[in-house]
């Protein structure tokens, strides 16, 4: 079977800092100067820190150059002296006075070029840290802030990678790609300086070198970044296939699929062993590459500059520090092309970022919006539109009337679209055409926080995070005390299951709150609308997967919390939609019947229809 | 790890081949510093340009040679470490297929999979580095050593303090940001959690106007994962400046004490040049074993939890001499049936008798945690029962291939699970069916319906996990492909829940033609899917609590009629 696994990320796979890489394949950013451009913005707050890191980036890697030239200086001493010794000078010797005081120097240089580093590292870690801070907890403030459309269109892993994959990608780049590139750039134009204050005519012959080494790594790099991206894609592939069959293992097994599950394993890990080899020689072959390079450049320097020591235009100690200049030549090249293929990702992941930033917000509350609303509970839609795209309208000319304490079904087979219902009420969607009102108030001239606290949810999806159950049951009201909590627990038949628990309500639900049954859960979720006290109602009735007692409770426990308050009901259960005031029958996305059970039957539509084949005992089963 | 390495049995020639090249490359490494000194002792000091270019070219030669080797020791061992991970992952993979549901649930699913992936990258990488590295390393500093040695030996004292110097520092650092590294991990799980919780619960929090909390609850863990990030990267700060600090006063302890030594006459210029080399080869060989070794303790915990998949032998096997299946009937019969899951206090199911034979629909009724969908694995040999026996036709399932009984089950699961791919892959799963027994499949199943608005019918394809298609469509295709090789004995698992009561009633109008002749097992919560079932099975915590038609066990059975009302109005019973 196919895979179309290539865009997922699993988090799992990112590889750790400290893990050998399996490197990622780079991707393109849209539009890298403007977003180079955008990203370095947030860097302006730590505009002092950043400039002392430049200074001591700058600062550790000219003391590093220069030590090469100070080296070579001793050698030419110990060489002169020996040389002077050779030819009988008298009082000749190596002046160790001197070898002393330049040593001396060295040990300075070195210190300080440590100490620079050090200081370096330290202050960008945390600069490169706190700005990814900054741009998390924007992220995160600007998502309080999306339409529930954007969640319902987003895939929740995608948003979690760009808040933590793709966040750690900048913070590690700027952490360390940052100061890599302004070391490699000083490296390079110091030695380059360097050499040409020593000699001219070497500098130039180590420059012959230069554009080979460039050339190398410019084509092992194109050709790895293939290899690479095909042993990303390979591996995405392998893991896809590995999750699917392993997550649906009972059915492998009860279909006899073992084989063929193996033949497509094989194939995928042969092609993943095919890319993985190519890839990893590839990334391997650069250094013995420039390493070679690097060996022709010092025979030649060798060759010419021992003619010019013989001729005496240039010190022994001189050549001794081309030597080394050569051979720190090839660090600075490997790395800037490493650099820039970390930048293009990391750009690429900062566009990622950037898009949710500039994500187009809900529509903020009007300025006249009320501040405070205690309404009855009279809910009226009149001439209501909706589509949620302007192309397809799912509801038209809906008008409903509703008083307060009446009970409103809604009911039509899976997929319906019942809960676009439950989006306009609670303004996560607007209308198109038409208005909602609450006590004749249009839902839109009530400010959102005072709408959604005129309404108490039980959804199907039981919604618990990770907490003690107090705090779950207080989630609809911060400022509840314990008392009130029990006393919404007790309402809700599951005072006496919390009781049973070890550490009663304090007790923590944990991670998928997979410590509870699903009745359980549904109890709780209802004890916290109870508590919340909302004059209207939302509930979505649980269908399966509770058993019968658990069932009773949460009947009970409903009813109790149904008393009194205008409800909205995704009915399942006959006795609810029987005896609701108002029965709203959805198909496809559309209402397309309502009235009360005996209109609705009298009518013998679509509802009548699904009840017939719901609950008549003529049916064939 | 060590019994991971038999594994590496039939590479051993491509190692021992890396291993020799990577040899060559330490040799011609080691030999080049020789070289130079040659060039300066008796070359530049002389001004003899054509000893320089004869000892030059040679140098040339030595580098290519090396170049060469090492390119091919990299090929050798990025082949063997991938040709090696090759092997591996088929053996997990190939073993973890034949693993019993037992064996399955005791690793989870979401280990066993890190197991076949991550871990044995990370096998991967540490065998390629380790052929790459591990054999250099010590190579180049004993051989190092040995010339440094071989051109002065009281020079050579230098590394006696050095080397342990170096060794103690990284030890030191590493010591204290490995555990925070670990640490910095879970603050990453954590805020990894509180945004997915926001994510999830995003309609709820609203509702509730809680955004402002969850905002608050995401930034404290935003600011605890940030200060250990920050706290850890600042403790490797020392690492990198510190080592190269130890390199370059060793460097210039080497010319201080070699310029003596030259001075006594004990050395030559170039020589010292050359130790200098020597010097640096040791200590960036140290310093590559220590990282090496810190490594290791990741890479052995990944070497284990591989060695424990493949160690663990799958409970359920095939018989040596099976029963051969032809002409299946489809008779089921389970007499005196008690079974535990491993390790549970008490049997999930409790002398369960009794028989299901071809044209009768058996129905299976019972609260969450009865015992119906235990009831389904044991016919289909997930797990092996404590005592009893369960007969199919009158075999007992012990004494007949896995392979043999299965082909014979069409199993509907209580969750549809469904693989990307196209749908008539989805239906067909391995089968080799024609396209019209596909269509006739999908029909019964009512899925013809949707499948006909999807933009390529048939050959549209199906998201990893089903996510392109709603619940109720995953759950007909699921039956679709449980009716497509016409089985003997049909299990249809809670899989009608998902379906609304009117497409439920349709499809099992039409699934009574289908399997006519056949085996029905119907497990389900909802009287009306099961009410006119020829039996009905009421479990109650694992036992049987009633066998008999809807009307007789509505008459005699209490705890049948606690279910019926639960679900119906009385009016409705009748």
């Amino acid at each position: 079977m196919s895979n179309s696994y290539k865009q997922q990320k699993a988090p799992g796979l990112r590889p750790r800092r400290g893990v050998p890489p399996m490197a990622l394949p780079v991707e393109k950013p849209h539009d890298f100067k403007r977003s180079l451009f955008r990203l370095l913005q947030y860097l302006k707050p730590h505009l002092l820190s950043l400039s002392f890191v430049i200074f001591a980036a700058i600062s550790g890697t000219v003391f590093t150059i220069l030590s090469p030239r100070l080296i070579g200086r001793v050698t030419t001493i110990i060489f002169t002296g020996m040389l002077d010794r050779l030819n009988q000078v008298s009082g000749a010797g190596i002046d160790f006075s001197r070898i002393g005081k330049i040593l001396l120097l060295l040990v300075g240089l070195y210190l300080a070029s440590s100490l620079f580093r050090y200081l370096e590292f330290f202050i960008m870690a945390s600069v490169s840290q706190r700005m990814v801070y900054d741009l998390r907890n924007k992220v995160r403030t600007k998502l309080t802030r999306l339409p529930l459309k954007y969640y319902d269109s987003h895939p929740h892993g995608d948003i979690l990678s760009r808040v933590t994959n793709d966040m750690d990608l900048i913070g590690s780049t700027l952490q360390q790609s940052m100061t890599q590139i302004i070391e490699a750039i000083v490296t390079l134009t110091g030695i380059l300086i360097m050499m040409a204050t020593i000699n001219r005519w070497l500098t130039l012959i180590t420059l012959v070198t230069l554009p080979l080494s460039f050339y190398v790594t410019a084509q092992v790099t194109r050709h790895s970044q293939k290899q690479f991206a095909a042993q990303q894609e390979e591996l995405g592939a392998l893991n896809g296939h590995v999750e699917e069959m392993y997550g649906g293992h009972l059915i492998v097994k009860a279909f006899n699929y073992e084989k063929e599950s193996l033949a497509r394993f094989q194939t995928i890990n042969q092609r993943l062993y095919e890319a993985g080899w190519k890839a990893q020689f590839m990334s391997g072959i650069i250094m013995p590459l420039l390493g070679f390079i690097n060996n022709i450049g010092y025979v030649l320097i060798a060759i010419v500059g021992s003619i010019f020591v013989t001729q005496g235009t240039i010190a022994l100690g001189d050549v001794q520090a081309f030597f080394q200049y050569s051979r720190q030549f090839t660090h600075p090249i490997v790395q800037t092309a490493n650099i820039a293929n970390i930048l293009q990702s990391t750009i690429a992941a900062a566009e990622r970022v950037f898009k949710l930033l500039d994500e187009e917000e809900e529509i903020a509350d009007a300025e006249k919006a009320l501040n405070h609303f205690a309404p009855r509970g009279d809910v009226r839609f009149e001439h209501v539109y909706f589509g949620y795209s302007s192309d397809n309208m799912l509801i038209k000319d809906l008008n409903i009337d509703i008083q307060a304490g009446q009970t409103v079904a809604i009911v039509g087979p899976t997929g319906a679209g019942k809960t676009t219902l439950v989006n306009l009420l609670l303004r996560f969607y607007d209308v198109n055409r038409g208005r909602i009102t609450i006590d004749g108030v249009d839902i839109r001239n009530i400010k959102r926080s005072v709408l959604r606290n005129i309404f108490g949810m039980v959804l199907q999806d039981t919604w618990l995070f990770t907490g003690t159950i107090k705090d779950n049951i207080a989630f609809g009201r911060a400022n509840a005390t314990t008392k009130e909590i029990i006393r919404a627990a007790e309402a809700a038949q599951v005072d006496h299951f919390i009781r049973t628990l070890s550490q009663g309500y304090d007790t923590v639900i944990n991670q998928d709150a997979s410590n509870l049954s699903q009745g359980q859960k549904q109890l709780i979720t209802i004890a916290r609308a109870i508590l919340a006290d909302s004059p209207i109602l939302i509930l979505d009735e649980a269908t399966s997967n509770v058993d019968t007692r658990t069932e009773i409770l949460i009947q009970r426990a409903t009813a109790q919390l149904m008393k009194g308050r205008t409800s909205f009901v995704i009915a399942h259960r006959l006795s609810t939609i029987r005896t609701a005031d108002l029965i709203l029958v959805m198909n496809n996305g559309e209402v397309v019947e309502q009235g009360t059970h005996t209109q609705l039957l009298a009518q013998d539509g679509f509802y009548a229809d699904i009840y017939k084949s719901q609950f008549s005992t003529t049916q064939a089963g | 790890m060590g019994k991971l390495f038999h594994y590496l049995k039939p590479f051993r020639l491509s190692i021992a081949a890396a291993l020799t090249l990577v040899m060559v490359r330490v040799l011609t490494e080691l030999y080049l510093p020789t070289l130079t000194a040659e060039i300066v002792n008796n070359g530049i000091t002389r001004g003899d340009t054509a000893y320089i270019i004869a000892i030059g070219s040679r140098m040339l030669l030595v580098a290519a040679l090396g170049g060469i080797a090492s390119i091919a020791a990299n090929h050798q061992s990025a082949k063997v470490s991938a040709a090696f991970a090759r092997v591996l992952r088929e053996k997990v993979f190939s073993q973890v297929e034949n693993f019993s549901l037992h064996e399955f649930d005791k690793f989870g699913t979401a280990s066993l999979i890190t197991r076949t992936t991550n871990d044995i990258t990370q096998l991967q990488m540490v065998l390629l580095f380790g052929l790459r590295m591990m054999a250099m390393a010590p190579l180049m500093s004993i051989g190092g050593i040995i010339m440094a040695v071989s051109l002065d030996p009281a020079l050579s004292l230098i590394f006696v303090t050095v080397l342990p110097l170096l060794f103690a520092l990284i030890t030191i650092i590493g010591r204290r940001g490995i555990p925070l590294f670990q640490k910095m991990q879970v603050k990453l799980d954590n805020l990894n959690l509180v945004l997915r919780e926001s994510l999830t619960g995003i309609r709820v929090i609203r509702a509730f106007n809680r955004e402002d909390y969850e905002k608050q609850r995401f930034q404290g863990a935003n600011q605890d994962y940030t200060t250990t990030t920050i706290k850890v990267h600042q403790v490797m700060s020392v690492m990198m400046p510190a080592m190269m600090l130890v390199m370059n006063l060793t460097t210039i302890g080497i010319i201080w004490f070699g310029g003596l030594r030259i001075d006594s006459g004990f050395m030559q210029v170039g020589d010292l040049m050359a130790f200098i080399q020597y010097g640096m080869h040791i200590m960036f060989s140290l310093v590559a074993i220590s990282f090496m070794l810190m490594q290791l303790p990741r890479a052995l915990a990944s070497a284990h939890r591989i060695s424990e998949v493949l160690d663990t032998v799958p409970e359920i096997r095939d018989p040596q001499v099976p029963v051969p299946i032809e002409d299946m009937r489809g008779f089921v019969e389970f007499k005196k049936v008690t079974f535990s899951y491993p390790g549970a206090e008490r049997p999930a199911l409790y002398n369960i008798s009794f028989s299901a034979g071809p044209g009768q629909v058996t129905a299976i009724i019972g609260g969450t945690g009865s015992g119906k969908s235990t009831l389904s694995r044991l016919l289909l040999r997930f797990y092996d029962i404590d005592s009893g026996s369960i007969l199919v036709d009158g075999v007992d399932i012990r004494s007949m291939t896995q392979a043999d009984l299965r082909a014979k089950v069409g199993f509907a699961p209580q969750q549809a699970i469904l693989f990307s791919g196209s749908i008539r892959d989805n239906i067909l799963f391995g089968k080799d069916k024609s396209d019209a027994e596909v269509v006739k499949a999908a029909e019964i199943a009512q899925a013809t319906e949707f499948i006909a608005r999807t933009p390529a019918g048939f050959a549209s394809e199906i998201a990893q996990g089903g996510k392109n298609i709603s619940g109720g469509q995953k759950q007909r295709l699921a039956i679709a492909r449980a009716l497509v090789h016409k089985p003997k004995i049909y299990i249809f698992d809670e899989c009608f829940s998902a379906l609304d009561f009117k497409t439920d009633a349709k499809l099992r109008a039409a699934l009574k033609e289908e399997t006519a002749g056949a085996t029905v097992i119907i497990i389900a919560q909802r009287v009306s899917t099961i009410r006119d079932a020829d039996q009905i099975i009421v479990l109650e915590k694992g036992r049987i609590a009633g066998i008999g038609t809807h009307e007789e066990l509505l008459a005699t059975n209490g705890v049948y009629k606690e279910i019926v009302f639960s679900q119906l109005s009385e009016e409705e019973i009748a």
